[in-house]
């Protein structure tokens, strides 16, 4: 089964995410900022990065941005979840190479619907 | 595959309402150390991320009462962040009413309650007037926007493709970049209806300027089935913005096709207005949310703040750092290989294996001690847990009293219990409270007194021997030693002519019913003195006192155990019976001699020692047990103090001093009056603790018999 890195500093956010992701029998590791993620994605092999975009320490923009420049997920889908409804934050994620963007509140049926578009 | 699931959201709740009281913490703290002239962006952002992260949370878990409220604070706080919104010194005060409002909706929320949004409104309102005032033309574009795209969704909605739909697609070519594969794209395609791809080849460069990583393809997708063009437009939702992409009916397709160019703008707007969407919580022109009830607001701050205490207590939960967690596991690891090499050794011992057996056990005996200690400290948390609300409390109160106030805060990582955390928290802030009402003068007097305007209150936990210390210090007056002396004398504490040490007097204000304010103010005067405090500090069995100088300030000492599971003992002997004394409550232990002992008819015997006549207790007779020595004066009387009351229990013996671990005996047997726990000692037998202000209950030698005993004492003196 896929592997999948959820980010977000809110304790509250990243449980609903990973019960949501075990329950459909992903392998998930959690990460609660940017840097975090990033040391524990050289760590492992990730299929999807799920993050959030406003973090302390690296935020999402950061993290992607960061992720890009590594080999090995050059082509990683990284979905971003933002509440961020100006979509200049989109498109920053977008420049940053995000690969599509999940808004928030989401509910754990539309977390996995969203993840099922990339992660077949 | 199938993802059939549901998750009852209800589970994240807890750790939602935890996380939002740290993340108000976090706002509440940061708005009062904002300077105002000169806003730091950081602290804006640690401001904003609070919020936005509650925001988020309360969406997602279907509060959306906060989420609605929290998205107006946000857009005011994202204004600022980038500089599009003055900051000034009312705005402050209007984010941290916020911070009490959402704090409260989600007290209600966690009691199960129904949220009040009477504060809410309010406030609502006002952060929505400030945001029209700001910028009435970029909200109202906002607003017609908002419905411009409305509209211009409204007439695509319904627009369906009957027989299916012919669909270009031209991705830029770093799409691939961006994780977004167009395989991914056809295969959502194909799971709606029947599909047929031709890849268009015509911008393939040669093969030697291929960039491997870019994607040079476009492709002509018909699309047969029933199919919604809002489905396909979801399909390439992430990627709209930098591909091209045209959606023709197929019935259609040669008829439209010059039309093509016309209709992509509109098909451009509908994931902005999608991203949108989440914007009408502003909805600046809602009429419901004009206040209601304004003085409501005064009556819902109070409620709040004890809920806030009540619920705290009832949540057991507790977060520990990962570093403690592993450093336990450490330890059991160690442990377990201490316990295999024991295992290994009794397979075939003999006598050549003693020194080996010994060292085994020395080590077992050093690493159940780092367990234990390593267990406890699981419980500990840093003061600053408590201390955190001071900076607002003060803050708030310097405003009501006009005085100027520096708050210094020390010693913010120091470790306590978290149960010690939780009940020190009340008699902190009256202690706190206090000295800035009654200690710290205004700032005229403090001019006139040769002292700084400013005046400064220190908040100081360290580490003491087997206790923490906290410390209340303040660079006010002092106590005034004269005031307090007429009111003790007044309440027939003390007798006229009594001559009392400094320090005797400053200690007359932790007892019942002492007060001095001249004026009951609205911050001490709660009817709450300063003997509830030595009381709720003595049931943690810790003490505290006073130190004052004229004139340069008071500080007052906390003193409390580092846990409530681990007790100094003292362990005393009565009979066959050992039994254990607080060290805490112990006064002194003295040899006593049969003139100092005066007995009273109807009521206990007295001790008089130093003019001062204590009831005495006999421990056997209590406890209707076998003593060696009966009579008083053949015993050892330990003057203990419980309540304010002091009393002289007679023992056998006094033996050793040592650290005991308590165990409830409500929890493994039942409560029983004058024992407040028990603990096993190193030869295995049960000792009871004893609970002294029980004890004197028990012995019938409380309050009204020990005024009638000292009366009656004193006349046998005379």
């Amino acid at each position: 089964m896929a592997t999948i890195l959820a980010v977000d500093d809110s304790a509250s956010m990243r449980q609903m995410v990973v019960f949501t992701l075990k329950g459909a029998g992903f392998n998930v590791i959690e990460a609660s900022d940017g840097q975090q993620a990033l040391e524990k994605a050289k760590q492992s092999t990730v299929d999807l990065v799920l993050s959030d975009v406003n973090m302390p320490v690296m935020d999402g923009i950061e993290l992607v941005k960061n992720l890009r420049t590594l080999p090995e997920y050059k082509f990683t889908p990284i979905l971003m979840l933002t509440t961020e409804s100006a979509s200049d934050k989109k498109m920053q994620g977008r420049s940053a190479g995000a690969t599509g963007w999940l808004v928030k509140p989401f509910n754990p049926e539309q977390l996995l619907a969203t993840i099922r578009k990339v992660l077949p | 595959m199938g993802f059939v699931m549901s998750v009852d959201l209800s589970q994240f709740h807890q750790v939602f309402f935890e996380e939002s009281y740290e993340g108000l913490d976090v706002m509440e703290s940061a708005l009062l150390n904002m300077d105002v002239n000169q806003v730091d962006s950081e602290t804006i952002n640690e401001i904003f991320r609070a919020a936005h992260s509650i925001k988020g949370g309360s969406g997602t878990f279907g509060f959306s009462v906060i989420a609605e409220f929290t998205h107006v604070v946000e857009t005011l706080l994202d204004l600022i962040r980038s500089d599009q919104f003055e900051m000034q010194a009312e705005h402050i005060n209007l984010f941290l009413q916020s911070v009490d409002c959402i704090r409260t909706m989600i007290q209600e929320l966690e009691q199960g309650q129904s949220c009040d949004t009477t504060l809410a409104s309010e406030l609502k309102a006002k952060f929505t007037e400030l945001l029209e005032a700001k910028d009435t033309a970029s909200t109202s574009t906002a607003v017609s926007d908002e419905a411009a795209s409305t509209n211009a969704e409204l007439p695509s909605a319904p627009v369906s493709g009957g027989k299916g739909w012919q669909i270009y697609f031209k991705p830029s070519a770093d799409i691939l970049r961006t994780g977004n594969d167009p395989l991914r794209m056809f295969r959502e395609l194909a799971d709606l209806g029947e599909i047929s791809v031709t890849a268009l080849l015509d911008e393939l460069p040669a093969f030697s300027d291929l960039d491997s990583e870019a994607c040079f393809l476009a492709w002509e997708i018909s699309l047969s089935g029933d199919i919604q063009q809002a489905q396909i437009d979801e399909v390439f939702e992430w990627v709209v913005d930098e591909s091209e992409i045209r959606i023709t009916p197929l019935n259609d397709t040669l008829i439209k096709n010059d039309a093509l160019p016309a209709e992509m703008p509109s098909e451009d707007n509908k994931p902005e207005t999608q991203a949108t969407a989440p914007e009408t919580y502003t909805n600046p022109g809602n009429s419901e949310l004009k206040p209601t009830a304004p003085n409501t607001r005064q009556a819902s701050e109070n409620p709040q703040k004890t809920n806030r205490k009540e619920q705290k207590s009832e949540s057991t939960s507790i977060r520990v750092g990962t570093d403690k967690i592993d450093s336990l596991i450490n330890m059991v690891g160690e442990l377990v290989i201490t316990q295999s090499m024991l295992n290994e050794l009794g397979k075939n011992f003999d006598v050549s294996s003693i020194p080996k057996l010994l060292e085994g056990l020395a080590q077992l005996s050093l690493h159940t001690r780092e367990l234990q200690e390593n267990v406890m400290r699981i419980r500990m948390l840093p003061i600053s847990f408590a201390f955190s609300r001071f900076p607002r409390l003060v803050h708030d109160m310097s405003q009501t009293l006009h005085k100027k106030v520096e708050l210094v805060l020390l010693g913010e990582q120091t470790e306590l219990d978290k149960t010690v955390m939780e009940r020190i928290g009340d008699p902190l802030v009256h202690l706190v409270r206090n000295s800035l009402d009654h200690g710290l003068e205004l700032p005229e007097k403090r001019l006139a007194a040769g002292k700084p305007e400013t005046g400064k209150i220190t908040l100081n936990a360290f580490h003491q021997g087997g206790n923490i210390a906290i410390q209340i210090i303040d660079d006010g007056a002092g106590l005034n030693e004269e005031r307090i002396l007429k009111k003790a004398i007044e309440n027939g504490l003390v007798s006229p002519d009594e001559q009392l040490e400094p320090s005797q007097i400053h200690d007359l204000i932790f007892q019942p019913g002492f007060s001095t304010a001249e004026t009951v103010t609205d911050i001490s005067g709660r009817g709450v003195g300063m003997d509830v405090v030595r009381r709720n500090i003595q049931e943690l069995n810790g003490t505290v006192e006073v130190e004052s100088h004229p004139g340069k300030g008071s500080t007052f000492t906390i003193r409390l155990p580092l846990t409530l599971a681990i007790l100094d003992g003292q362990l005393i002997r009565v009979g066959n019976q050992v039994y254990i004394f607080p060290l805490v409550s112990i006064v002194e232990s003295i040899e006593s001699q049969d003139k100092m002992i005066h007995r009273v008819s109807g009521a206990s015997d007295v001790l008089r020692i130093r003019n001062e006549y204590i009831p005495i207790i006999r421990l056997w007779d209590v406890f209707n047990i076998e003593a060696d020595h009966k009579k008083v004066s053949d015993g050892l009387l330990v003057i203990v103090e419980g309540d304010n009351i002091k009393v002289a229990v007679l023992v056998d013996d006094l033996l050793a001093q040592q650290q005991v671990v308590i165990k409830s005996l409500q929890d493994n047997y039942k409560s029983v009056p004058g024992v407040s726990g028990a603990t096993i000692l190193g030869d295995g037998t049960v000792s009871l603790i004893l609970d002294i202000s029980g004890l004197i209950k028990l012995a019938g030698v409380g309050k009204e018999s020990y005024r009638k005993v000292s009366e009656s004492g004193d006349h046998q003196a005379a």
